[in-house]
Parts: C-alpha cells; structure tokens; sequence
C-alpha cells in the first residue's frame, strides 16, 4: 500500500522562516523585552542577559535563548481528568478547545448577548463534554454573578466538577495561580502526579509590543515550576501594536513568544511550552481586532510554521469569528480557520463558539462549530489508499448500468470513508420545505437541548470531590468573596 | 513666503501627515510675524477639514487620520504658547474632558477621538483609561471644561456611562456638561435612553458633534 499523504500547509519559504527567526532573536538582542516582575528579571539576570532593572528592560542574547530551545520538549501530553486517555500536543496532532474567555453569552431566545452567568458557565462544560471533536475544555466564560477575585479559579473547579477533558485555562490575578494548581494537583493526587501527567495548559499573553506584564510574568514562573505547560500568546495587531505586514509581525511574534519561553526555562528546565498566540490583522477602518480576517488566518499559520521549525508545540485562536450572531460570517471564518489551522498542523486549536472578537460566546456555533471539526478531522485523515489495486477488484463482473450501492466494496469501506451530516442540511428541496425550513442554528439549539438533557457527569472520586470544595472555599474566604454561587450539581 | 504661499503648503503638511513641515511652517509664520489666529484658521484648519472628509469618503484610514492629528499637534506646539503670550486663545473650541470610565483599559478609540478634538481646536484633558467616574467630575470642575466625553468598550462597562449621568444629575451638575459618549458596545439610542447629550460613531464624526454641540461648526 502506498502510504497516506497527510495534507499539509506551509506559507513560509524556508529561507523566509530563517529570517524571520533570525530578526526575531536580533531583536531581542538589540531591543530587548519589558519584563515587569522582580522574580523574572532576576533569573534573566542571572543567566546573563542584560537587565536594567530601572527600565525592566532586558536584552537577551541568541544563545540564551537558543539554550532554552535546546532544553523545552517538542510535544507534551496532556491527559484527561481520570489520567488513562492521553493527548499528545506536538508533532502535527490537532486539537479544538473553545475559544477563550468570553464575557457574554449570545441567547438563543433574543438573539443578543447578555452577560455570562454560572448557569451558562455550567452549561458550556456539559456541552463541550459531549462534543467528540472538542477535545479539550476552556475556561472559555466568564460568569458575572462570580466575584472577580475568585474569578478564575471558580471556572476551573467548577470544570473540573463537570468534565473529563484536559483544560486550556489561565490566570486573573497573581493570587489565582495558586488554589488553580491546588485543584488540578487535588485531581491527580499530588503534584509530582500533575507533572507527570499534565491536565490543564495555562495561557499567558505578552502586551505587544514586547513587554511581559507582572501577571503573565509570575503565571509563567509558577506554572514552569510546576510542570504545568505554558501557552505563549503573543498577539501583535498588525500596524498598531505590531509591525503592519505580515512577516514583520511574525518578527515580533518569535521575539515575544521566545523571551517568555526563555523565562520558563529559566523558572524551571525541561518545561512544557506551547508556542501559540492570538494576533490579528488589525482594522484601520474601526480599529477593532478581526480573528476572521484572512490576514490573520495567514499570521496564525505561519507562525505555526514557524514553531514547528523551533520543534515546538503550537497553539492558535483560529476556528472562531467576528460575526454578532451565527450568520453565514460566523460560518465561512470559523470553517477557514478550522481548516487552514488544522493544514498548518496546529496543536491546539482554541477558537470553537466564538463570536464578537472573542467576547461572547454561543452554545449553539459550539454544535455547529463540533461539526465543522468533523469535517476538518476527515480532511486530515486524507485520501487512503484502501485496496492493492485500489479498484479494479470493485469493477470486476462489471456490466453497464451495475450499481455500487449494494456492492460488497461500499460496505466494506464507505463508513470509513464518508462522515455523516452532522447538522448540515442534506435534504432534498421538498423535504426541507416539509421539515419547517429548518436553519442550521434552530436544528442547533435543539441539539443542544438534547445533548444537555443526556448529559451525564463523570463519575469523580468522593475524596477528590471534597478536596476541590475545600480548596475552593479557602480561596474564597482568604481573598474575602463571601459565598459563592455553587451551582447544584 | 507670503501668507498666500505658506497657508496652502500648511495645509497640505496637514493633509500628508507630515509633523516636520507642519511644525517647520508654524516656526516661519512665528518668525515672520503673521497674524498667527489666521494662521491657524487659514493654515491648518482647512488641512484637518480635508482630513475629515477624506475619512468620511472611505479614502482615509485610521493610520492617515493619526498621523494628520500628530501634524495638527505638532503645529499647535508651535503655535500656542505664542498665541498665549499675544494673549489670543488658541483652543476657540472650548475645553473638554475625555477618558475611558472605570474598569475598562481600552484606550485606542479614545486616544484617536482625543487627537481629532485636539487637533479641531478644542482644549483636550485627556484622564487615560480605566478612570473613575469622579475624577471626570473633578477635573471638568477644575478646568473650567463644558463637555465631557465617556468612552467603553465593553458592554460591561457600558453601564458606567448610566452611571456617570447619574452621579452628575446627584450633584446638581447636568446642566452644566454635555455628555457625550462613544464605543464599539455604545449607539445613539444608548446615548437617548442614558440621558447623554449625543454619541459619535468615530473620532471624526465626535468632532463634528462636539463642534456643533458647542455651537459652532
């Protein structure tokens, strides 16, 4: 059998890759980043880079940062919240997670967006459980009945509480590292088990142009010293707070993303490392931040090219729109991004239920999204070849008009190589008249109905379950939010 | 060179965005000791006028816009602390006080409206981002300013600008400020329904409705 050629897509030259890693580690050298946290430049210090500690100005040399290469793995394996179903993030496995962080959930009803509640917090991990082309969960929400102290650890225990998939989460405060490590450690049992089986990624996002805050700065120590993998965000918008062609800033992305890495080695070598980022093609129009303009579907893909050539994880926000509602926009951006992040073999693909520039998100585009995933992962599995010869054995017997529909050879193969609908319409005219011209989004919402309602909760560990209410509480009461809004469950 | 020659080169320093001449132009009208309100009125205005329209006509794009306010800017530096000594004010537009209310760091559409005011002859206190609804307050008090201008990008923080009109009608203080708002979440029936006194679309659209608000256009 001749074997499988796996689709793929490279933008980049290589000599045009070179010189964009090469411009990024001058920059570093000559320019430097802002790092605003003592901890950090103290390391960066000590490993000899050139820190002014008035400005927090740091210049790093091409061989520190050519040493931390050296010694950040090229894949890590998250596994899901039992320990037993592994996900290897590297090489050019794909994986969908929602998008991150959303302030506002699109209704259904009203068809505007209102603010996140608990209850569609809760919602958002039920549904993600139990879409198979989702394979990681996000702390992709955020509630506002939560006081924002307790904020980001709150959506990670209550995630924790409802689903068995590995996390993409991050950080509010500097406090919030701590009870967030708590639970995944409480899951696991320990944290030299959470190291040797890591179940969350924490994303940590520079302030372009090239500076590292106190926040991303401390979750980028503390999660390096826990073996807890790093997701580098570096989100340059083009011609405002980045270079404004696209290889420029791709420039600034490699400096970004590679003096963050060198802070997580510097915390703790050997550390996972996820080169991601969510830049955009900015809008000179409205000054908005487009993550389904081509432009910054073409920044994603590249950059991915680009870690990959640093034998690095990659990470992209791809598969999501700008689109308010789920229109034929929220369609054709989210489906690009799927597609073209899945060629370019993007690791971790965060985008899925997306709308308004990552701000609100929609249960319903998390089915449709699920499905467009399906077909992305048909996509990757490509064109096998199945018989030796292919199909000279279906023709045998041939006669004309002979039909395949009962041959032997459909059987045999058609499920393996046809995926089913989904939620697209494949009716015949008259029969989606009949069925109530049914849009995808109505057929949505009732899948949705549906998988809420057959939800179920995976079976959690008695023990655990008390651990992660006590760590919880505690970092209620220590940072003074009073009761909170615990869900029943 | 004349006045008749220096005015349309102004001009169009304005309209390229081009900050050197436009500051080198202001320099040789001081030096030659032109009537420096007409400079200004003749001069640059005309430039920052064409710049409006060429926004409005699609032509222009954000970075034309800032760049053209940076040229305005750089003028005006030249230009007003002579028009002070001659005691003429500069800043005929009136006095306003802009920023973006409390828990919102967005600041790129409200740095750009600043400029654009700024550069339409108002006197701008620009207080940042993420400013406390008092502090716009204080400062118009102190500045002697009659507008004030609240931007949000977030509709969760929208409703600081509700809350603004509030705080202003509870001391007694709404009659003596027109409010105006702005923002990606913000609408013209956001600004009826909080009670504001109008909201602009873009920075060149605020300045419009700023200038017509003050009663000249």
């Amino acid at each position: 059998m001749i074997e499988t050629k796996k689709p793929k897509l490279e933008l980049l030259s290589p000599a045009l890759v070179e010189q964009i890693v090469d411009e990024g580690l001058t920059v570093l050298e000559r320019h430097g980043v802002m790092v605003e946290n003592a901890e950090a430049l103290g390391l960066l210090a000590g490993a000899g880079a050139d820190v002014d500690l008035g400005s927090e100005r740091v210049r790093i040399g091409r061989k520190l940062v050519q040493d931390c290469l050296a010694t950040t793995p090229a894949s890590v394996t998250l596994y899901d919240r039992e320990g037993s179903r592994a996900f290897a993030v590297g090489g050019d496995e794909v994986h969908f997670d929602p998008g991150s962080s959303a302030v506002a959930l699109l209704d259904h009803g009203t068809q505007a967006e209102r603010k996140a509640t608990t209850a569609d917090v809760v919602d958002m991990y039920k549904l993600v459980e139990t879409l198979e082309h989702i394979h990681f969960q996000s702390t992709a929400l955020i509630a506002s009945d939560v006081p924002g102290a307790v904020a980001d650890a709150f959506r990670l225990y209550l995630g924790l509480l409802l689903s068995e998939k590995p996390f993409v989460t991050g950080t509010f405060r500097v406090e919030g590292f701590g009870p967030m490590k708590d639970l995944l450690a409480a899951v696991r049992g320990g944290e030299g088990a959470l190291r040797a089986k890591p179940l969350a990624i924490f994303d940590a996002c520079p302030s372009p142009p090239l500076k590292w805050s106190n926040l991303t700065t401390q979750s980028l120590i503390d999660a390096a010293r826990a073996g807890i993998p790093s997701e580098l965000i570096s989100m340059g918008m083009t011609g405002a707070t980045s270079p404004t062609t696209i290889a420029g800033t791709l420039v600034q992305h490699v400096a970004e993303n590679l003096s963050g890495l060198v802070i997580c080695q510097l915390a703790g070598r050997g550390t996972p490392v996820i080169f991601g980022g969510s830049p955009s093609s900015f809008d000179m129009r409205k000054g908005t931040t487009p993550m389904g303009a081509m432009e910054t579907m073409m920044i994603d893909a590249a950059y991915a090219q680009i870690g990959k050539f640093l034998k690095l994880p990659t990470n992209a926000y791809m598969a999501l729109s700008d689109a308010k509602v789920n229109d034929p926009q929220a369609g054709f951006e989210t489906a690009l991004g799927a597609v073209l992040g899945a060629l370019a073999g993007v690791n971790v693909i965060s985008g899925p239920g997306m709308l308004d520039y990552e701000s609100s998100l929609s249960l319903e585009k998390l089915a449709i999204d699920d499905g467009i995933c399906a077909m992305v992962y048909r996509l990757l599995d490509g064109i096998a070849q199945r018989d030796d010869p292919i199909a000279l054995g279906a023709f045998e017997g041939f006669v004309p008009g002979m039909s395949f529909l009962t041959h032997p050879h459909t059987r045999q193969w058609y499920r393996k190589e046809h995926i089913g609908a989904g939620l697209a319409d494949r009716d015949p005219y008259q029969a989606w008249v009949a069925a109530g011209r049914t849009s995808i989004v109505d057929k949505a919402h009732a899948d949705v109905g549906r998988r809420l309602g057959e939800y179920a909760a995976p079976p959690l560990d008695e023990a655990v379950r008390k651990e992660l209410d006590r760590i919880m509480a505690d970092y209620g009461r220590i940072s003074g939010s009073g009761d909170l809004p615990l869900p029943v469950l | 060179m004349t006045k008749n020659e220096i005015f349309p080169k102004m001009t169009e320093a304005i309209v390229a965005g081009d900050r050197k001449t436009a500051g080198a132009l202001a320099e040789e009208a001081v030096r030659s000791g032109f009537d420096l309100s007409e400079v200004v009125e003749k001069g640059y205005v005309p430039g920052i006028q064409k710049v409006g329209e060429l926004w409005e006509q699609g032509e222009y794009f954000l970075p034309e816009l800032i760049s053209s306010a940076e040229a305005m800017k750089a003028a005006m530096a030249v230009l007003e602390p002579e028009l002070n000594r001659q005691g003429v004010g500069a800043r005929m537009g009136g006095k306003i006080v802009i920023g973006t209310v409390e828990g919102d760091i967005h600041d790129i559409g409200k740095n750009l409206v600043a400029s654009m005011l700024q550069a339409g002859g108002f006197e701008v206190f620009d207080l940042g981002a993420d400013v406390k609804l008092e502090k716009f307050i204080e400062t118009a008090e102190a500045v002697g300013a009659g507008m004030i201008c609240l931007s949000a990008l977030l509709t969760t923080t929208m409703v600081n600008q509700r809350r603004f009109i509030a705080l202003l009608r509870d001391k007694g203080l709404r009659d003596k400020y027109r409010v105006l708002v702005g923002g990606a979440p913000a609408s013209g029936k956001w600004a009826e329904e909080i009670g504001a006194d109008g909201y602009a679309e873009n920075a060149v659209a605020a300045v419009k409705l700023a200038k017509s608000l003050a009663g000249h256009s």
